[in-house]
């Protein structure tokens, strides 16, 4: 076997780091090159520079330093008993890959991740280096984004914070019982300290309050740490996996939880499903992941009428959850705080703040709304203005059936 | 009518002036008409106007024109904007904030509607310029790489995009060419220029091959969504994207290439995997000798179900010959981050009462009950949760030890936790509170209250009493300690 080019190992390499969902490249430190006269900003919104044909951005050059892996977590394409090709990427060769796609305007940085080659250490060396000799050899001031090992040395997570935007850690599954059996040597005790260290570093380098105006501490992993969590790979319902991430973005103030549809990989391990990627099943964890940061709602509201612990499919989890919480409607819309507000099934964020301002210079009637908002359908048998109220709409046991998708009919063939 | 032509499609400070000046003289929007350069000054960098500045009815003193400064910012991206109504929206809303000055805050204006839907048509235009934009490498020049790139926004965005790429690209030469206009930048000033043709780019760069190769391969054709591909990129930008030509060939092929992976059987595991089981061989039990080999133990402990949510054990910190063990509850939120006890809001508590006692931290052995941080996460916060009975007793399995291998001649329980930690049974803390107590094995115990009972006190009073017999009870285990060295 003559040694691989470039090009077949980054096909090899790419495609061993596509099932990371990840690919943000928002909410870092803004910074640019007038300065250091080199390559790369960061301006706080995150720039996706393609879109692939599965709908998903890229933003990052996301790849794998070696796809040899130690570990046996069933799941992965990876694994060591996997049959897949295996192939390895030098330091050198990274750096000038993401120096070449960066120059051309392809991508806002990089996301490194690795198989875990000899040791975690050994591994972490490795992409902390890449990482240095970015930052420090080639004043490259893009987005930098490491996985890290949870297993590595903190000190070597230490390192990689200083030149990494973000630091990842991906727990994978959500239950300690899975990953005991589908990632027998992923410990969920040692992802979590691992986080703990990564927030640890976060907070005990930012200035203290008192301290204003004196230097600065360097830079710790501006843009926070995110995980991935794989649905559908084992037998975990959602609130499992929302209880997971309200744990972990309660203890590790993570920035992002990413939820990955389990998707088929070549050379699969007979243990688990081969299927189809629950892709509307992903969808809704991301509502309800939305819901929890953004409109106010605790996890445990989300899932009280779920007796299974899934979520609706058919139904987005806010309006799930107002059809079973009707007597808190219909809102006012020119009374209702902000909070009772964010509640109101089909009312975005900016919506909401859209309605808080126009009712400071009017009396809002239905119209405005319909002005404000995407589409009334959704909201309109949930709220109250001058001129509307939906009466006996919240009472109809029928209500879930406007919102619920029609079947559609066959067609003749 | 007043008739206002201006310097060229993009000339802000032109439209400023008139607009100002009109607004000051009054003059209602109707009765302008707004036109942007005439033949040939369809750019930026036009001849300076040549137009008669458009005679204004004298009648009275202008007033004084007042905007927000978000209108300004707004204006001047607007002002780019490609539809020949928007200097007449603008000044209609220049003429409405003249009435309300808050009419920028108001969603149901109908010019505010139509501005800030025009800027928002310009910032997903200067977004998609900066995202789509593709450089070609051309040659080198005096040491640094030179790049151009062609690209054909929506809109005449050319002078809003160019710093942009000017604090990216500050290390390399580089060329946008646009129909309407061009920007360079050679490392030292950004310069504009008249619109060109896309003949001047170089035809190929050898990187983009690379670049579509990994385009390919971290497309996932299990998770075909075109709908969702196009709404974000839509296919008027497809020309000018060396990734795009692959596009219609991955959306065929996907199918069958899902099929291909859901259907193929599993096969044997590689050979490799048998050579790595012996690497991952069961760690041997620990046996336990030392308050070390106790600490390695608990670091692994599932003895009960908090661990699984917590970071990891806090395990007892001090001299392992310490005369003195304070004994508290359960590590928090810090704690359970920092890996050490006592170093939240209750630990620094703690050491201010210390320290007032008169007690050094670091001579004593400091540990916890319970050795897990139990919590229900309440938003972006952990809420502590008091361990329950069960929880106490299985980690006094830790706190024997830790007893066992310090083997203290004092020890201070803080709060009723740590005393049912010590005696393995529910203690009435009033009932120990003041009195010193001998354990069966010598040691003398003083029970206190926990620190965070002061945080938790609303009546600054009686916090201020319960601090003061805090650091009494601390003091007591200080002269103990010194009559006992007597």
């Amino acid at each position: 076997m003559g040694k691989r080019t470039l090009i077949d190992r980054l096909a090899i390499l790419a495609d061993a780091a596509k099932y990371d969902a990840s690919c943000a490249s928002s909410g870092s430190a803004k910074r640019n090159s007038l300065s250091t006269n080199g390559i790369g900003s960061t301006e706080g919104m995150g720039i996706c520079h393609a879109y692939a044909p599965d709908g998903r951005c890229i933003s990052l050059l996301k790849i794998l330093m070696t796809n040899f892996c130690i570990y046996d977590c069933k799941y992965c394409i990876n694994r060591v008993s996997s049959n897949v090709e295996r192939a390895r990427f030098s330091v050198d060769e990274i750096v000038k890959l993401t120096l070449d796609f960066y120059k051309r305007n392809y991508i806002e940085g990089l996301f490194l991740s690795s198989g875990i080659i000899r040791s975690s250490n050994y591994t972490m060396e490795q992409m902390v280096e890449v990482a240095r000799k970015l930052r420090v050899e080639h004043n490259f001031g893009g987005y930098i984004h490491l996985k890290s090992i949870p297993e590595a040395d903190p000190a070597l997570i230490e390192q990689a914070g200083l030149h990494a935007d973000r630091l990842s850690i991906n727990i994978e599954l959500p239950r300690e019982a899975s990953l005991k059996s589908y990632a027998p040597e992923k410990s969920g005790a040692v992802i979590r300290s691992a986080m703990a260290n990564v927030r640890h570093g976060i907070e005990s380098r930012q200035p203290d309050r008192k301290e204003r105006g004196k230097a600065r501490p360097p830079r710790f992993v501006p843009g926070g740490q995110s995980t991935q969590m794989i649905v559908g790979a084992d037998q975990s319902s959602d609130n499992d996996i929302m209880t997971t991430s309200a744990s972990l973005y309660s203890g590790y103030k993570l920035r992002r939880v990413y939820y990955s549809a389990f998707s088929p990989i070549q050379d699969s391990s007979g243990d688990l499903p081969l299927i189809k990627p629950p892709l509307m099943r992903e969808h809704r964890l991301y509502q309800a992941d939305w819901l929890m940061r953004f409109y106010g709602f605790e996890k445990d509201e989300i899932f009280e009428a779920r007796r299974d612990g899934m979520l609706d499919l058919e139904l987005d989890p806010k309006l799930a959850w107002a059809l079973e919480r009707r007597e808190r409607f219909p809102v006012n819309v020119n009374r209702a705080s902000r909070e009772d507000l964010l509640r109101v099934p089909g009312f975005g964020t900016k919506s909401v703040n859209r309605i808080l301002s126009a009712r400071r210079h009017t009396t809002l009637r239905l119209d405005h709304i319909a002005r404000i908002v995407r589409s009334l359908k959704t909201c309109r048998d949930f709220i109250e203005t001058v001129d509307w109220h939906p009466s006996r709409a919240l009472d109809l046991v029928t209500l879930r059936d406007r919102f619920v998708p029609q079947p559609q009919q066959l067609q003749l063939f | 009518m007043h008739h206002v032509s201006l310097s060229s499609e993009t000339d802000f400070d032109g439209w400023r002036d008139a607009a100002r000046r009109l607004a000051g003289q009054g003059v209602p929007p109707a009765d302008i008409h707004w036109s942007g350069s005439t033949a040939g000054g369809d750019d930026l960098f036009a001849a300076a106007a040549s137009a008669p500045e458009p005679a204004v009815p004298d009648h009275s003193a202008p007033r004084e024109v007042k905007v927000p400064k978000a209108f300004i910012d707004m204006a001047k991206r607007v002002i780019c904007h490609r539809d020949p109504a928007r200097f007449a929206w603008l000044y209609q809303l220049l003429w409405d904030l003249q009435s309300n000055r808050a009419a920028l805050t108001d969603p149901l204006n109908d010019a505010v509607r139509w501005v800030k839907g025009a800027d928002k048509q310009i910032r997903r235009d200067v977004h998609k310029m900066h995202a789509f934009v593709r450089f070609r490498k051309v040659g080198e020049r005096d040491g640094r790489e030179v790049f151009m790139s062609w690209f054909e926004p929506d809109n005449r965005i050319v002078g809003l995009t160019a710093p942009f790429f000017m604090r990216r690209f500050t290390g390399m030469d580089w060329t946008i060419l646009t129909p309407d206009a061009c920007a360079s930048w050679d490392g030292k000033k950004l310069t504009f220029a008249a619109g060109a043709d896309r003949s001047q780019m170089p035809a190929e760069d050898a990187i983009e091959d690379q670049w579509r190769t990994y385009y390919a391969s971290i497309f996932n054709p299990a998770r075909l969504k075109v709908d969702a591909m196009l709404s974000e990129m839509p296919a008027k930008y497809w020309k000018n994207l060396p990734e795009a030509e692959l596009i219609p060939d991955l959306i065929r092929q996907s199918s069958q290439r899902t099929g291909a992976l859901l259907s193929a059987p599993s096969t044997d595991a590689n050979i490799r995997s048998s050579r790595m089981s012996n690497f991952f061989a069961e760690e041997e039990a620990i046996e336990i000798n030392s308050l070390d080999d106790a600490r390695r133990a608990a670091s692994k402990c599932d003895r009960c179900p908090i661990h699984e949510c917590a970071s990891q054990t806090i395990f007892g910190e001090g001299p392992a010959d310490a005369r003195l063990m304070i004994i508290g509850e359960q590590p928090g939120d810090r704690e359970d981050i920092a890996g050490k006890p006592f170093v939240g809001p209750a630990g620094q508590l703690f050491d201010k009462a210390m320290n007032e006692a008169n007690v050094e931290r670091r001579k004593a052995y400091i540990t916890n009950a319970v050795k897990h941080f139990k919590f229900t996460p309440r938003g972006k916060r952990r809420m502590h949760q008091k361990p329950n009975a069960g929880e106490i007793d299985t980690c006094r399995f830790w706190l024997d030890l830790e007893r066992k291998f310090v083997a203290p001649d004092i020890i201070v329980t803080m709060g009723a936790t740590a005393l049912r930690g010590v005696f393995g049974k529910a203690v009435a803390l009033k009932d120990m509170r003041g009195a010193l107590t001998q354990l069966d094995n010598g040691t003398r115990l003083i029970a206190t209250i926990h620190p965070s009972y002061l945080l938790r006190l609303p009546d600054r009073q009686r916090a201020a009493e319960e601090y003061d017999r805090f650091v009494d009870d601390l003091a007591r285990a200080r002269s103990l300690l010194l009559s006992d060295a007597a």
